[in-house]
C-alpha cells in the first residue's frame, strides 16, 4: 500500500484544510454545508468550460477538414494546368493539416471523457450534498452535545473527503482545458496562415525526421495518381 | 471496505481484495522508481479495474470516509512522484 497509503495522506491533509472548524460544531456543520453549495456551483462552472472548449475544437476540426478538401480540389487545377510546383505546395499543406485534424479528434475524445467524468462528478456531489442537509439538520434536533459531535465528526470527514476529491478533479480539468486553449489558439493562427508545417510538437527528431519522409512519399504518390487522372 | 477512486467515486469492496490491491501497488512504485511511465500507466489502469471488477459503486447519497484512496487513472509519472514527496496533486 505504498502509493496508496500516500495517496490517503495527501487526501487528509487537504481534508483537514477543507473542515476548518469552528468553535461551535453545528456551526461547523453550516459552514460545511456553504462551501459544499459553492464547490456544487464551481464543477457546473467546470462541466460548461469544458464543453466550450470541447465545442471550440470541433470548430476548429470542421475548418480543418474544409481546407482540405479546397487545397484538394486546388492541386487537381494545377495538374490540369501543368503547375506541379504548385500542386505540390497544395498537397504539403494538406498533409500538415491531416496531421492537425488527427491530433483534434484525440483532444476532442479526451474532452469528452472528462466532461462525462464531471457530469457524474456533479451528480454523486449532489446527492451528497442533500444528504447531507438532511443529516444536518437531524443532528442539530437529536443528539445532546456529545452525542453530536461524534455524528458531526463521521459526516465531516465523510463529506470533505468527497470535496477534496471533487475540488482535485475540477482543478486538473482547468489545467487540460487550459493547456489546449493555448494550443488552440496557435492552431487558429496556423490555419488563417495557410502553414502547417511542423505542428506536431512532443515528438523527438528521429520521429519528425521519419514523419517527413513518409509525408513526402505520400505526397509524390499523391501527385502521381492527380497526374494519371488528369491524363499527363 | 470503502475504496474511493479519485474522480470516479467510491466502491465496496471485501478485504479478501487487499493482496491483490497491495501487489499492484508494489509494481506501481516499481515503475516509479525505474521512470517506466509506459507500465506505470498500464499497472495504475490495471488497479483501478480491480477496483472496479471486484467492487460496488456506493450510494451516492450515503456519506463515508474511505479506508483506500486511489490515484485518478490519468496521473503521469511526474505527479505520482510529487504524491510522494507531499507536494502537487491537490492544489491548496
Amino acid at each position: 500500500m505504498r502509493l496508496l497509503n500516500r495517496m490517503g495522506t495527501v487526501i487528509k491533509i487537504k481534508m483537514n484544510k477543507i473542515m476548518d472548524r469552528a468553535e461551535d460544531p453545528l456551526e461547523t456543520l453550516d459552514y460545511s454545508y456553504q462551501k459544499q453549495l459553492e464547490l456544487l456551483q464551481n464543477v457546473k462552472r467546470g462541466v460548461a468550460q469544458v464543453t466550450t472548449s470541447k465545442k471550440r475544437l470541433e470548430l476548429q476540426r470542421g475548418k480543418l477538414v474544409q481546407n482540405i478538401d479546397k487545397l484538394n480540389s486546388q492541386a487537381k487545377d494545377a495538374i490540369t494546368a501543368n503547375r506541379e510546383d504548385l500542386a505540390r505546395l497544395a498537397l504539403e499543406r494538406k498533409n500538415g493539416m491531416l496531421i492537425q485534424v488527427q491530433g483534434l479528434e484525440v483532444q476532442i475524445a479526451d474532452l469528452e471523457k472528462e466532461q462525462a467524468k464531471l457530469v457524474a462528478a456533479e451528480k454523486r456531489l449532489t446527492a451528497k450534498v442533500e444528504s447531507f442537509r438532511t443529516k444536518k439538520e437531524t443532528i442539530k434536533a437529536q443528539y445532546t452535545a456529545a452525542e453530536a459531535q461524534v455524528k458531526i465528526t463521521e459526516s465531516l470527514s465523510g463529506i470533505s473527503e468527497e470535496m477534496a476529491d471533487v475540488g482535485m478533479a475540477i482543478h486538473r480539468s482547468e489545467e487540460k482545458t487550459q493547456d489546449m486553449k493555448a494550443r488552440s489558439a496557435a492552431l487558429d493562427e496556423l490555419i488563417e496562415q495557410g502553414t502547417l508545417e511542423d505542428f506536431t510538437g512532443g515528438e523527438d527528431d528521429i520521429e519528425r525526421e521519419l514523419a517527413k519522409i513518409s509525408a513526402t512519399s505520400s505526397i509524390e504518390s499523391e501527385l502521381e495518381s492527380l497526374k494519371k487522372e488528369a491524363g499527363k | 471496505m470503502i475504496v474511493r477512486i479519485m474522480g470516479e467515486g467510491q466502491y465496496k469492496l471485501s478485504s479478501s481484495v487487499l493482496d491483490e490491491l497491495n501487489i499492484i501497488d508494489n509494481r506501481i512504485v516499481d515503475c516509479i522508481a525505474a521512470e517506466n511511465e509506459k507500465d506505470f500507466t498500464k499497472e495504475l489502469v490495471r488497479l483501478i479495474e480491480a477496483v472496479k471488477e471486484k467492487g460496488e459503486p456506493l450510494d451516492p447519497d450515503q456519506i463515508i470516509e474511505s479506508d483506500i484512496i486511489v490515484p485518478p487513472e490519468d496521473l503521469t509519472l511526474e505527479e505520482a512522484r510529487e504524491v510522494f514527496s507531499g507536494t502537487g496533486l491537490i492544489e491548496d
